[in-house]
Protein backbone atom coordinates (compact mmCIF):
# COMPACT_ATOMS: atom_id res chain seq x y z
CA UNK A 1 0.00 0.00 0.00
CA UNK A 2 1.62 3.78 -0.68
CA UNK A 3 2.07 6.32 1.12
CA UNK A 4 -0.58 9.09 0.97
CA UNK A 5 0.43 12.39 1.14
CA UNK A 6 -2.20 14.39 3.53
CA UNK A 7 -3.26 17.46 1.64
CA UNK A 8 -2.38 20.95 2.96
CA UNK A 9 -5.97 21.76 3.81
CA UNK A 10 -6.48 18.76 5.83
CA UNK A 11 -3.41 19.11 8.05
CA UNK A 12 -3.90 22.98 8.32
CA UNK A 13 -7.45 21.85 9.65
CA UNK A 14 -5.68 19.07 12.25
CA UNK A 15 -3.04 21.93 13.37
CA UNK A 16 -5.67 24.50 14.09
CA UNK A 17 -7.85 22.84 16.41
CA UNK A 18 -5.11 20.63 18.03
CA UNK A 19 -2.21 23.35 18.18
CA UNK A 20 -3.86 27.12 18.38
CA UNK A 21 -3.26 29.23 16.17
CA UNK A 22 -0.48 27.96 15.07
CA UNK A 23 -1.34 28.06 11.34
CA UNK A 24 0.27 30.32 9.16
CA UNK A 25 -1.24 29.60 5.64
CA UNK A 26 -1.09 26.03 3.39
CA UNK A 27 -0.54 25.06 -0.44
CA UNK A 28 -1.26 22.07 -2.05
CA UNK A 29 0.69 19.61 0.19
CA UNK A 30 2.53 21.75 2.62
CA UNK A 31 1.78 23.85 5.33
CA UNK A 32 3.45 26.73 6.82
CA UNK A 33 3.70 26.54 10.92
CA UNK A 34 4.27 29.40 13.42
CA UNK A 35 8.25 29.26 13.42
CA UNK A 36 7.84 30.12 17.45
CA UNK A 37 5.10 27.04 17.60
CA UNK A 38 7.16 24.20 15.60
CA UNK A 39 7.95 22.07 18.59
CA UNK A 40 4.39 22.49 20.29
CA UNK A 41 3.09 21.45 16.38
CA UNK A 42 5.61 18.26 16.25
CA UNK A 43 5.20 17.18 19.31
CA UNK A 44 1.06 17.41 18.41
CA UNK A 45 1.70 15.50 14.80
CA UNK A 46 3.68 13.20 16.80
CA UNK A 47 1.22 12.22 19.52
CA UNK A 48 -2.28 12.46 18.09
CA UNK A 49 -3.75 9.37 17.52
CA UNK A 50 -4.87 9.84 13.81
CA UNK A 51 -1.94 11.83 13.14
CA UNK A 52 1.13 9.65 14.62
CA UNK A 53 4.23 10.85 12.57
CA UNK A 54 6.70 8.66 14.75
CA UNK A 55 8.94 8.86 11.63
CA UNK A 56 10.62 11.99 10.93
CA UNK A 57 12.37 11.70 7.17
CA UNK A 58 14.16 15.08 6.99
CA UNK A 59 15.10 18.75 8.37
CA UNK A 60 16.32 20.47 5.82
CA UNK A 61 16.07 24.64 4.58
CA UNK A 62 15.66 26.56 1.54
CA UNK A 63 17.19 30.13 1.23
CA UNK A 64 14.42 32.33 -0.25
CA UNK A 65 16.90 35.58 0.35
CA UNK A 66 14.46 37.07 2.27
CA UNK A 67 13.66 34.64 4.15
CA UNK A 68 14.49 30.92 4.67
CA UNK A 69 12.10 27.74 4.92
CA UNK A 70 13.03 24.88 7.47
CA UNK A 71 11.56 21.94 5.83
CA UNK A 72 10.54 18.85 7.95
CA UNK A 73 8.91 15.79 6.42
CA UNK A 74 7.39 13.63 8.34
CA UNK A 75 5.79 9.83 7.93
CA UNK A 76 3.74 7.50 9.59
CA UNK A 77 4.69 3.97 9.15
CA UNK A 78 0.97 2.59 11.32
CA UNK A 79 -1.39 5.15 8.93
CA UNK A 80 1.04 5.48 5.77
CA UNK A 81 0.48 8.59 5.03
CA UNK A 82 3.40 11.64 4.89
CA UNK A 83 3.71 15.09 5.56
CA UNK A 84 5.39 18.04 4.38
CA UNK A 85 5.76 20.92 7.91
CA UNK A 86 7.61 24.16 7.04
CA UNK A 87 8.69 26.72 9.13
CA UNK A 88 9.43 30.47 7.76
CA UNK A 89 11.80 32.79 9.71
CA UNK A 90 12.62 36.18 7.84
CA UNK A 91 15.99 37.88 7.94
CA UNK A 92 19.50 36.55 7.38
CA UNK A 93 21.56 37.14 10.79
CA UNK A 94 20.43 35.48 14.12
CA UNK A 95 17.73 33.09 12.81
CA UNK A 96 16.16 30.77 15.20
CA UNK A 97 13.92 27.89 15.17
CA UNK A 98 12.74 25.74 18.43
CA UNK A 99 14.67 22.60 18.22
CA UNK A 100 12.32 19.33 17.81
CA UNK A 101 14.98 17.09 19.26
CA UNK A 102 13.11 16.18 22.41
CA UNK A 103 9.94 15.24 19.98
CA UNK A 104 12.10 13.15 17.65
CA UNK A 105 15.83 12.16 18.63
CA UNK A 106 16.95 11.93 14.86
CA UNK A 107 16.85 15.59 14.42
CA UNK A 108 20.03 15.51 16.53
CA UNK A 109 22.34 15.62 13.53
CA UNK A 110 19.81 17.47 11.02
CA UNK A 111 19.27 20.49 12.89
CA UNK A 112 23.58 20.60 13.18
CA UNK A 113 23.85 19.54 9.87
CA UNK A 114 21.19 22.91 8.84
CA UNK A 115 22.92 25.29 11.38
CA UNK A 116 26.31 24.50 9.55
CA UNK A 117 25.59 24.70 6.12
CA UNK A 118 22.19 27.57 6.23
CA UNK A 119 23.27 28.58 9.47
CA UNK A 120 19.42 28.61 11.52
CA UNK A 121 20.01 27.84 14.57
CA UNK A 122 17.50 25.40 16.78
CA UNK A 123 16.81 26.43 20.25
CA UNK A 124 16.81 24.23 22.78
CA UNK A 125 19.29 21.61 20.81
CA UNK A 126 21.82 20.06 23.31
CA UNK A 127 24.61 20.02 20.93
CA UNK A 128 24.37 23.15 18.51
CA UNK A 129 27.47 22.96 16.68
CA UNK A 130 28.95 22.72 13.17
CA UNK A 131 28.55 19.20 12.40
CA UNK A 132 30.68 18.73 9.01
CA UNK A 133 32.84 21.76 8.71
CA UNK A 134 35.79 22.79 11.35
CA UNK A 135 34.97 25.58 13.92
CA UNK A 136 36.21 28.99 12.83
CA UNK A 137 34.90 28.60 9.21
CA UNK A 138 33.43 31.31 8.02
CA UNK A 139 30.14 31.52 7.35
CA UNK A 140 27.46 28.65 5.90
CA UNK A 141 28.32 27.26 2.89
CA UNK A 142 24.52 26.69 0.92
CA UNK A 143 23.46 30.16 1.50
CA UNK A 144 22.59 32.09 -1.76
CA UNK A 145 25.21 34.92 -0.73
CA UNK A 146 28.43 32.27 0.07
CA UNK A 147 31.35 32.80 -2.26
CA UNK B 1 44.89 18.49 21.88
CA UNK B 2 45.64 19.63 25.43
CA UNK B 3 41.81 20.70 26.37
CA UNK B 4 39.63 18.79 28.00
CA UNK B 5 36.01 18.28 27.81
CA UNK B 6 34.71 20.09 31.14
CA UNK B 7 32.52 19.09 33.84
CA UNK B 8 30.24 22.22 34.63
CA UNK B 9 26.86 21.99 33.15
CA UNK B 10 25.10 23.85 30.01
CA UNK B 11 24.90 22.13 26.50
CA UNK B 12 27.63 19.82 25.10
CA UNK B 13 28.57 22.07 22.36
CA UNK B 14 29.19 24.64 25.38
CA UNK B 15 31.53 22.11 27.08
CA UNK B 16 33.51 20.97 23.85
CA UNK B 17 33.86 24.73 22.74
CA UNK B 18 37.93 24.52 23.77
CA UNK B 19 38.30 20.94 21.86
CA UNK B 20 36.41 22.38 18.59
CA UNK B 21 37.96 25.44 18.75
CA UNK B 22 41.62 23.58 18.85
CA UNK B 23 40.46 21.45 16.34
CA UNK B 24 39.19 23.91 14.10
CA UNK B 25 42.04 26.06 14.83
CA UNK B 26 44.34 23.12 13.48
CA UNK B 27 42.13 22.22 9.79
CA UNK B 28 42.39 26.08 9.23
CA UNK B 29 45.97 26.51 9.89
CA UNK B 30 46.82 23.40 7.68
CA UNK B 31 44.84 24.98 4.92
CA UNK B 32 46.19 28.05 5.25
CA UNK B 33 49.71 26.48 5.29
CA UNK B 34 48.96 23.95 2.13
CA UNK B 35 48.81 26.69 -0.56
CA UNK B 36 51.47 24.84 -2.77
CA UNK B 37 51.31 20.61 -3.84
CA UNK B 38 54.57 19.28 -2.31
CA UNK B 39 57.44 18.10 -4.19
CA UNK B 40 57.58 14.46 -5.50
CA UNK B 41 59.47 12.69 -2.64
CA UNK B 42 62.73 11.03 -2.06
CA UNK B 43 64.39 8.55 -0.01
CA UNK B 44 66.41 9.26 3.27
CA UNK B 45 69.51 8.47 3.80
CA UNK B 46 71.70 8.75 6.77
CA UNK B 47 73.81 12.25 6.81
CA UNK B 48 76.83 10.29 7.71
CA UNK B 49 76.46 7.46 4.97
CA UNK B 50 75.53 10.23 3.04
CA UNK B 51 78.52 10.83 -0.56
CA UNK B 52 80.32 8.36 1.23
CA UNK B 53 79.46 4.62 0.04
CA UNK B 54 78.82 3.40 -3.34
CA UNK B 55 76.91 -0.02 -3.08
CA UNK B 56 75.16 -0.59 -6.12
CA UNK B 57 74.51 -4.38 -5.92
CA UNK B 58 73.08 -3.59 -2.08
CA UNK B 59 71.08 -0.65 -3.56
CA UNK B 60 69.22 -3.56 -6.26
CA UNK B 61 68.90 -5.96 -3.71
CA UNK B 62 67.16 -3.33 -0.87
CA UNK B 63 65.20 -2.09 -3.94
CA UNK B 64 64.58 -5.40 -4.68
CA UNK B 65 63.40 -6.38 -0.75
CA UNK B 66 61.47 -2.82 -0.70
CA UNK B 67 59.27 -3.25 -3.70
CA UNK B 68 58.52 -7.01 -3.37
CA UNK B 69 56.84 -6.46 0.03
CA UNK B 70 55.49 -3.39 0.07
CA UNK B 71 52.69 -3.40 2.87
CA UNK B 72 50.11 -0.69 2.38
CA UNK B 73 48.40 1.17 5.37
CA UNK B 74 44.17 0.51 5.93
CA UNK B 75 42.56 3.36 4.58
CA UNK B 76 40.14 4.60 2.55
CA UNK B 77 38.38 7.71 2.79
CA UNK B 78 35.37 7.51 -0.20
CA UNK B 79 34.24 5.40 -2.96
CA UNK B 80 37.62 4.48 -4.20
CA UNK B 81 38.14 2.36 -1.59
CA UNK B 82 35.78 -0.02 -2.42
CA UNK B 83 38.03 -0.30 -5.88
CA UNK B 84 41.23 -0.32 -3.04
CA UNK B 85 39.96 -3.65 -0.96
CA UNK B 86 38.51 -5.23 -4.72
CA UNK B 87 42.17 -4.88 -5.74
CA UNK B 88 42.67 -6.65 -2.52
CA UNK B 89 40.61 -9.85 -3.15
CA UNK B 90 40.88 -13.10 -4.78
CA UNK B 91 40.03 -11.35 -8.88
CA UNK B 92 42.65 -9.53 -8.73
CA UNK B 93 44.59 -10.28 -5.70
CA UNK B 94 47.23 -7.61 -4.50
CA UNK B 95 49.11 -10.49 -2.97
CA UNK B 96 50.83 -11.27 -6.11
CA UNK B 97 52.64 -8.29 -5.20
CA UNK B 98 53.31 -8.97 -2.01
CA UNK B 99 51.30 -6.63 -0.86
CA UNK B 100 48.05 -8.15 0.52
CA UNK B 101 48.82 -7.56 4.41
CA UNK B 102 47.24 -4.30 4.58
CA UNK B 103 48.44 -3.08 8.24
CA UNK B 104 46.41 -1.70 10.77
CA UNK B 105 49.32 0.25 12.22
CA UNK B 106 51.25 3.17 10.35
CA UNK B 107 54.33 2.06 11.85
CA UNK B 108 53.97 -1.30 10.60
CA UNK B 109 53.34 0.15 6.64
CA UNK B 110 55.39 2.02 3.63
CA UNK B 111 52.37 2.25 1.21
CA UNK B 112 49.67 4.75 1.70
CA UNK B 113 46.79 4.56 -1.00
CA UNK B 114 44.92 7.73 -0.59
CA UNK B 115 41.75 6.20 -1.69
CA UNK B 116 39.36 8.66 -2.34
CA UNK B 117 38.69 12.65 -1.56
CA UNK B 118 40.94 14.51 1.32
CA UNK B 119 38.24 17.29 3.22
CA UNK B 120 40.26 19.90 5.06
CA UNK B 121 38.87 18.27 8.49
CA UNK B 122 40.45 15.02 7.73
CA UNK B 123 43.75 16.83 6.70
CA UNK B 124 44.95 16.50 9.81
CA UNK B 125 44.47 13.14 10.44
CA UNK B 126 45.88 11.88 6.61
CA UNK B 127 48.99 14.08 7.32
CA UNK B 128 49.33 12.30 11.18
CA UNK B 129 49.30 8.62 10.18
CA UNK B 130 51.87 9.57 7.04
CA UNK B 131 54.36 11.15 9.68
CA UNK B 132 53.49 8.23 11.55
CA UNK B 133 54.74 5.52 9.42
CA UNK B 134 58.58 4.99 8.83
CA UNK B 135 60.95 5.66 6.43
CA UNK B 136 61.18 4.46 3.49
CA UNK B 137 57.42 5.51 2.63
CA UNK B 138 55.07 5.70 -0.21
CA UNK B 139 52.19 7.09 -1.08
CA UNK B 140 49.84 6.20 -3.94
CA UNK B 141 47.09 9.05 -5.02
CA UNK B 142 44.14 6.92 -5.90
CA UNK B 143 41.40 8.39 -8.20
CA UNK B 144 41.05 12.31 -9.24
CA UNK B 145 39.98 13.38 -5.99
CA UNK B 146 43.43 12.66 -4.18
CA UNK B 147 44.96 13.80 -7.30
CA UNK B 148 43.49 17.25 -7.45
CA UNK B 149 40.24 17.73 -5.54
CA UNK B 150 38.40 16.24 -8.97
CA UNK B 151 34.96 17.43 -9.58
CA UNK B 152 35.25 19.36 -5.72
CA UNK B 153 37.98 20.99 -6.95
CA UNK B 154 37.45 24.81 -5.38
CA UNK B 155 34.89 23.86 -2.88
CA UNK B 156 35.17 25.57 0.09
CA UNK B 157 35.66 22.23 2.28
CA UNK B 158 37.89 19.88 -0.37
CA UNK B 159 41.50 19.67 -0.06
CA UNK B 160 42.86 20.39 -4.39
CA UNK B 161 44.96 17.49 -4.62
CA UNK B 162 46.01 14.79 -1.57
CA UNK B 163 49.90 16.74 -2.32
CA UNK B 164 49.30 20.17 -0.92
CA UNK B 165 49.83 18.21 2.90
CA UNK B 166 51.41 14.72 1.91
CA UNK B 167 54.16 14.39 -1.20
CA UNK B 168 53.06 11.87 -3.33
CA UNK B 169 54.67 9.27 -5.73
CA UNK B 170 52.33 8.36 -8.04
CA UNK B 171 48.85 9.66 -8.91
CA UNK B 172 46.13 7.38 -10.38
CA UNK B 173 43.45 9.02 -12.41
CA UNK B 174 39.67 7.44 -12.55
CA UNK B 175 36.67 7.77 -10.63
CA UNK B 176 36.65 5.89 -9.28
CA UNK B 177 39.40 3.66 -10.83
CA UNK B 178 39.50 0.10 -12.06
CA UNK B 179 41.87 -2.32 -9.78
CA UNK B 180 43.44 -3.06 -13.11
CA UNK B 181 44.64 1.17 -13.10
CA UNK B 182 45.79 0.92 -9.24
CA UNK B 183 47.71 -2.13 -10.16
CA UNK B 184 49.17 -0.45 -12.56
CA UNK B 185 50.17 2.88 -10.25
CA UNK B 186 51.34 0.10 -7.89
CA UNK B 187 53.81 -1.79 -10.82
CA UNK B 188 54.92 1.85 -11.92
CA UNK B 189 55.64 3.07 -8.49
CA UNK B 190 57.51 -0.36 -8.11
CA UNK B 191 59.50 0.39 -11.33
CA UNK B 192 60.44 4.04 -9.11
CA UNK B 193 61.45 1.68 -6.47
CA UNK B 194 63.73 0.09 -8.49
CA UNK B 195 65.76 3.71 -9.36
CA UNK B 196 66.41 4.69 -6.48
CA UNK B 197 70.08 5.02 -5.17
CA UNK B 198 70.09 5.19 -1.03
CA UNK B 199 73.84 5.37 -1.20
CA UNK B 200 76.52 7.25 -2.87
CA UNK B 201 76.60 10.54 -4.45
CA UNK B 202 73.87 10.53 -6.34
CA UNK B 203 71.37 9.90 -3.22
CA UNK B 204 68.26 11.97 -3.05
CA UNK B 205 68.29 14.41 0.27
CA UNK B 206 66.18 12.89 2.80
CA UNK B 207 62.33 13.13 2.93
CA UNK B 208 62.33 15.28 5.63
CA UNK B 209 64.19 17.92 4.75
CA UNK B 210 61.76 18.00 1.78
CA UNK B 211 58.15 18.30 3.09
CA UNK B 212 58.72 19.67 6.51
CA UNK B 213 55.49 22.33 6.40
CA UNK B 214 55.31 24.28 9.24
CA UNK B 215 51.40 24.51 10.53
CA UNK B 216 50.79 28.06 11.52
CA UNK B 217 48.41 28.22 14.44
CA UNK B 218 45.79 30.79 13.75
CA UNK B 219 45.79 33.67 16.62
CA UNK B 220 43.57 33.77 19.65
CA UNK B 221 41.61 35.96 17.98
CA UNK B 222 37.92 36.30 18.48
CA UNK B 223 35.86 34.00 16.86
CA UNK B 224 34.06 34.62 13.76
CA UNK B 225 30.29 36.12 14.20
CA UNK B 226 29.06 33.19 12.88
CA UNK B 227 30.28 30.80 15.29
CA UNK B 228 29.48 33.68 17.99
CA UNK B 229 26.23 33.89 17.48
CA UNK B 230 25.72 30.58 18.72
CA UNK B 231 26.12 31.89 21.97
CA UNK B 232 29.24 30.37 22.92
CA UNK B 233 31.70 31.28 26.48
Amino acid sequence: MPVQTLTGEDLAQRLSEGVPASVERWEDEVVWVEASKVEDVARFLRDDSSLDFQFLNAISAIDLIEYFDVVYHLTSFRLKHSAVIKARVHGRESLSVPSVYNVWRGADFQEREVWDLMGVQFEGHPNMKRIMLWEGFEGHPLRKDFL
Amino acid sequence: MSAEISNTDGPLNSRTWEIDREEGRTVQGLKDASVEPLAEPFIQVPDDLQGNLVVTSVDALINWSRKAALWPVTFGLACCAFEMIATAMGRFDIARFGMEAFRASPRQADLMIVAGTVTWKMAPAIQRIYDQMADPKWVISMGVCATSGGPYYGSYSVVPGVDHIIPVDVYVPGCPPRPDALLFGIMELHEKIKKYRNMGKNARPPISEQVTRQVTQLDDGVPSSSTNSQGNP
